[in-house]
C-alpha cells in the first residue's frame, strides 16, 4: 500500500496502545490486516475480470468498506448467521466461504458457491451459515428476523446478523421486522452499511432523520460505529455478539462507512451525485487498510516488509481465485431444471414449458 | 367418516401436524388469543403455546418473511393471511425469497413453508376483499398452490402441504369454511399434492375446475342432469403440481370442456389449462373451449352487481349448451 497521510494517523498517534484499549492481541491484528488485504485484492481481480467480460451482470464491489465486513464478522461464531444484500462477496469471504467458490459463483461456473446460478448477488453457503446474497434492497431484512426467530424458537446461542445499504431503511420491510424482533426480542443484529449512498441517492436527500435514529421508534438500541477502523470495528462487535448471545434482545448499528468504487461496475465513481474531490479525499482519509497499517505500524506490529508479504498473499490468493474460476466448467445443461423444486411430487406437472428436459427433471 | 366443516378438518390437520413435528408453528394474524380471524386455529394456542402458535402484528411482508427465513434455518413455518387479498404486501417474500431460495443457492436451502388463509369472493366485501388470487402464485415456478373445495380434501391436502418441502400457497375459501362434509377417520389421512378428483361422473362434457368453483359445477352438472347431460366435473385440487393425465382423460372421454373459475379471465388458470389441452389434445375436441370466470371488472359491493359478477351455475350451463352446440 502506498503510503498516505491519514487524519486516522493523526489520531492514533495519540493512542498510547491501540490494540490493548480493544482487547485485541497482535496476532489478531495482523489477521485482520490479512483479511482486510485479501478483501481488497479479491474485488480488484473480480473488477479487472468485470473488464474483460469474465463476470456478467450487476456486480457490486465492497472496496473501501473491508473494515466493516472483517470488523463486523470475524469477531462471531462459525455457527452464528450472516445474512445480506448483494454487495456481499467480501462479507462470504469473511463468514468462511472459499474464495474460490466465491469467485467462480460471480464467473457463473459450476464450481461456485451457488453452481452458477446466483452470480455476484446470491451468494449462498449452508455450512458457513452465509445466508445469502439477496437482491431486493431490504428484502433480507425481514428473513434474517426469521433466522432470529429459529434461533429463539430452539433456545439455541447463536445470533443473526444482517447486513443492509442505507437506503434499505426506507423500505417497509425494514420497519415490520425491527418491531417483530423487537417485540420477541430475538437474537439480531441489524448492521447498516453506511456508505452514504443508495446508488446515486445521498442518504440525507432521502431522510430528515439521522441514520442512528431509525431503531429508535421500535425500542432497539442504536449504535453508532466508526466502519473505516477495523479495531475498534471488532471490538464493538465481539462485544455486542456476546451480549445478543446471552439474552441482549436486537440491536441497531449504524456503521459508517464508504464506498470507493461506483454503485455496481455499470456505475461511475462520481458524477453528479458525489465529486471526483469527495471521493478522493475519503480515499485519502478513509481508507480502512491505510487506517489499520499506520495503526500497526505506529505501535510496531507491522513493518513494511510483512505488509508486503500479506499484500503479495492476497493477490495470490485472488489470483489462484479467478484461475480457478477460469478453469471451472460453465454449469452443464442439466443444472437448468435442477433445483426448482426440493420435492417432485409423484403426482402432477410441475414444469410447464413442454420442454423434454424438463420431463426428465419431473 | 366424520362429518366436519371445512373449518375443523383444517384445524384438525393444524393440530395434526403440530403434534407430529415440534419444527411447524403457527403465525399470522390474530392466529392465537382470537382463534384466528376464521377460527381456523382454535384451540391451538392453549394447546401448543404462545411458542408456536403467534399472534404477528399487521405486517404482511415482515412476517411473511420472517416465515421464509425461519424456513431457511430449518424450521417449518406455517403463515396465514387472515385472507390472501392482505397477501399482496407479502407477495414479494413470496415470489422473490421463497419460491427462488432454493434454486439460487444451488439446493442448499429447501423452503419448507405453507401460506394460507382463504382466497376469493365472500358476501359484499367489494373490490379490495374479493379476489381470486392463485394464479398470481402459480405463476412462479418454485411455488406449489393447493386449492381444496371440500373438508376431506381440505385436512388431507393441508397436512400434504405442511409436510411439503417447497413453498405452498395453500388457499381456502371463506364461504366454505361452515361448509360440511365427510372426512374419513385414518389418523394419519393425507391426500398427496397433485392428484386431481373427478366429483361428479358423465360422459358428454367436462367441467374443469378447482378450489370453490366445484360447488358451483357440481350445481350445474346436477341441473344438467335432469336435462339429460351428463358432466364430468374434474376438481383439480392443486394447480401446481398438475394433474394433466386427469385432464387429458377427461377431455379423451368427452372431447368437450369448460373451465371454471373464480377469478378473472386474462392469464388466470383456465387460460393455462385450454392452452395445455389445445396443445395436448387437439384431435379429441369436437367444440372450442368455453372459460366461465369472474366478470372482467373489479368486484363491486351492491348485491345485484356482485351477483352479475360472479360466475353461477347458470353461466356453466349456457358454457356447457355452447360447447355441446345447444
Amino acid at each position: 500500500m502506498a503510503e498516505t497521510k491519514t487524519k486516522a494517523k493523526k489520531k492514533s498517534a495519540k493512542m498510547k496502545d491501540p490494540l490493548g484499549q480493544h482487547g485485541i492481541s497482535e496476532e489478531l491484528a495482523l489477521d485482520l490486516m490479512r483479511d482486510m488485504l485479501l478483501y481488497r485484492r479479491f474485488e480488484e481481480k473480480a473488477e479487472e475480470a468485470y473488464a474483460i467480460g469474465k463476470i456478467g451482470g450487476f456486480c457490486h464491489l465492497h472496496i473501501g468498506q473491508e473494515a466493516a465486513a472483517a470488523g463486523s464478522i470475524k469477531p462471531l461464531r462459525h455457527d452464528d448467521y450472516v445474512m445480506s444484500a448483494y454487495r456481499e462477496h467480501t462479507q462470504a469471504l469473511a463468514k468462511g466461504v472459499h474464495p474460490n467458490a466465491v469467485m467462480a459463483e460471480l464467473y457463473g461456473r459450476k464450481d461456485g458457491s451457488s453452481g452458477g446460478k446466483g452470480g455476484s448477488m446470491h451468494i449462498f453457503d449452508a455450512e458457513c451459515r452465509f445466508m445469502g446474497g439477496h437482491g431486493i434492497v431490504g428484502g433480507q431484512v425481514p428473513l434474517a428476523t426469521g433466522i432470529g426467530w429459529k434461533i429463539k424458537y430452539k433456545g439455541e446461542d447463536t445470533v443473526s446478523l444482517v447486513f443492509m445499504g442505507d437506503a434499505a431503511v426506507n423500505q417497509g420491510g425494514f420497519h415490520e421486522a425491527l418491531n417483530m424482533a423487537s417485540v420477541w426480542q430475538l437474537p439480531c443484529i441489524f448492521v447498516v452499511e453506511n456508505n452514504e449512498y443508495g446508488m446515486g441517492t445521498a442518504f440525507s436527500r432521502v431522510s430528515r432523520t439521522d441514520m442512528s435514529t431509525k431503531s429508535v421508534p421500535h425500542g432497539i438500541p442504536s449504535h453508532i460505529v466508526d466502519g473505516q477502523d477495523a479495531l475498534a470495528t471488532y471490538a464493538f462487535f465481539r462485544d455486542l455478539a456476546e451480549k445478543v448471545r446471552h439474552g441482549g434482545g436486537p440491536q441497531f448499528v449504524d456503521l459508517q462507512t464508504y464506498r470507493f468504487r461506483g454503485h455496481s461496475m455499470s456505475d461511475p465513481v462520481s458524477g453528479t451525485y458525489r465529486s471526483v474531490e469527495e471521493v478522493e479525499q475519503a480515499k485519502d482519509e478513509r481508507d480502512p487498510i491505510a487506517i489499520l497499517r499506520d495503526v500497526l505500524k505506529k505501535a510496531g506490529v507491522l513493518d513494511q516488509a510483512t505488509l508486503e508479504e500479506m499484500d503479495a498473499e492476497a493477490r495470490e490468493i485472488s489470483a489462484a481465485a479467478a484461475d480457478f474460476a477460469d478453469a471451472s466448467p460453465l454449469p452443464g445443461p442439466e443444472a437448468l431444471y435442477r433445483h426448482v423444486w426440493a420435492e417432485i411430487n409423484p403426482n402432477g406437472r410441475l414444469f410447464f414449458d413442454g420442454r423434454p428436459e424438463s420431463e426428465e427433471a419431473s | 367418516m366424520a362429518v366436519m366443516t371445512y373449518r375443523e378438518a383444517l384445524n384438525e390437520a393444524l393440530r395434526e401436524e403440530m403434534e407430529r413435528d415440534p419444527d411447524v408453528f403457527l403465525m399470522g394474524e390474530e392466529v392465537a388469543e382470537y382463534d384466528g380471524a376464521y377460527k381456523v386455529s382454535k384451540g391451538l394456542l392453549e394447546e401448543f403455546g404462545a411458542q408456536r402458535v403467534v399472534d404477528s402484528p399487521i405486517s404482511e411482508l415482515g412476517f411473511t418473511g420472517l416465515g421464509v427465513g425461519a424456513a431457511m434455518a430449518g424450521l417449518r413455518p406455517v403463515i396465514e393471511f387472515m385472507t390472501f387479498n392482505f397477501a399482496f404486501l407479502a407477495i414479494d417474500q413470496v415470489i422473490n425469497s421463497a419460491a427462488k431460495m432454493y434454486y439460487m443457492s444451488e439446493g442448499q436451502f429447501p423452503m419448507p413453508i405453507v401460506f394460507r388463509g382463504p382466497t376469493g369472493a365472500a358476501l359484499q366485501l367489494s373490490a379490495q376483499h374479493s379476489q381470486a388470487c392463485e394464479t398470481y402464485y402459480s405463476h412462479a415456478p418454485g411455488c406449489k398452490v393447493v386449492t381444496p373445495g371440500t373438508p376431506a380434501d381440505a385436512k388431507g391436502l393441508l397436512k400434504a402441504a405442511i409436510r411439503d418441502n417447497d413453498p405452498v400457497a395453500f388457499m381456502e375459501g371463506e364461504l366454505l369454511y361452515n361448509f360440511k362434509g365427510e372426512v374419513p377417520d385414518d389418523d394419519d389421512f393425507v391426500i398427496p399434492l397433485g392428484v386431481a378428483d373427478l366429483k361428479h361422473e358423465g360422459g358428454d362434457v367436462s367441467i374443469i375446475t378447482h378450489g370453490k368453483m366445484i360447488h358451483i359445477a357440481l350445481q350445474a352438472a346436477q341441473k344438467l342432469e335432469k336435462d339429460g347431460i351428463h358432466a364430468d366435473v374434474l376438481d383439480l385440487r392443486t394447480i401446481r403440481p398438475l394433474d394433466m393425465d386427469a385432464i387429458l382423460e377427461t377431455v379423451q372421454k368427452t372431447n368437450r370442456a369448460v373451465y371454471v373459475e373464480e377469478g378473472w379471465p386474462y392469464a388466470g388458470t383456465g387460460a393455462q389449462i385450454v392452452a395445455m389441452i389445445q396443445e395436448e389434445a387437439f384431435d379429441h375436441l369436437d367444440a372450442p373451449i368455453i372459460r366461465v370466470t369472474q366478470a372482467d371488472v373489479p368486484m363491486p359491493y351492491a348485491k345485484n352487481l356482485e351477483m352479475l359478477a360472479k360466475p353461477s351455475a347458470k353461466h356453466v350451463i349456457e358454457a356447457v349448451n355452447k360447447v355441446l352446440y345447444r
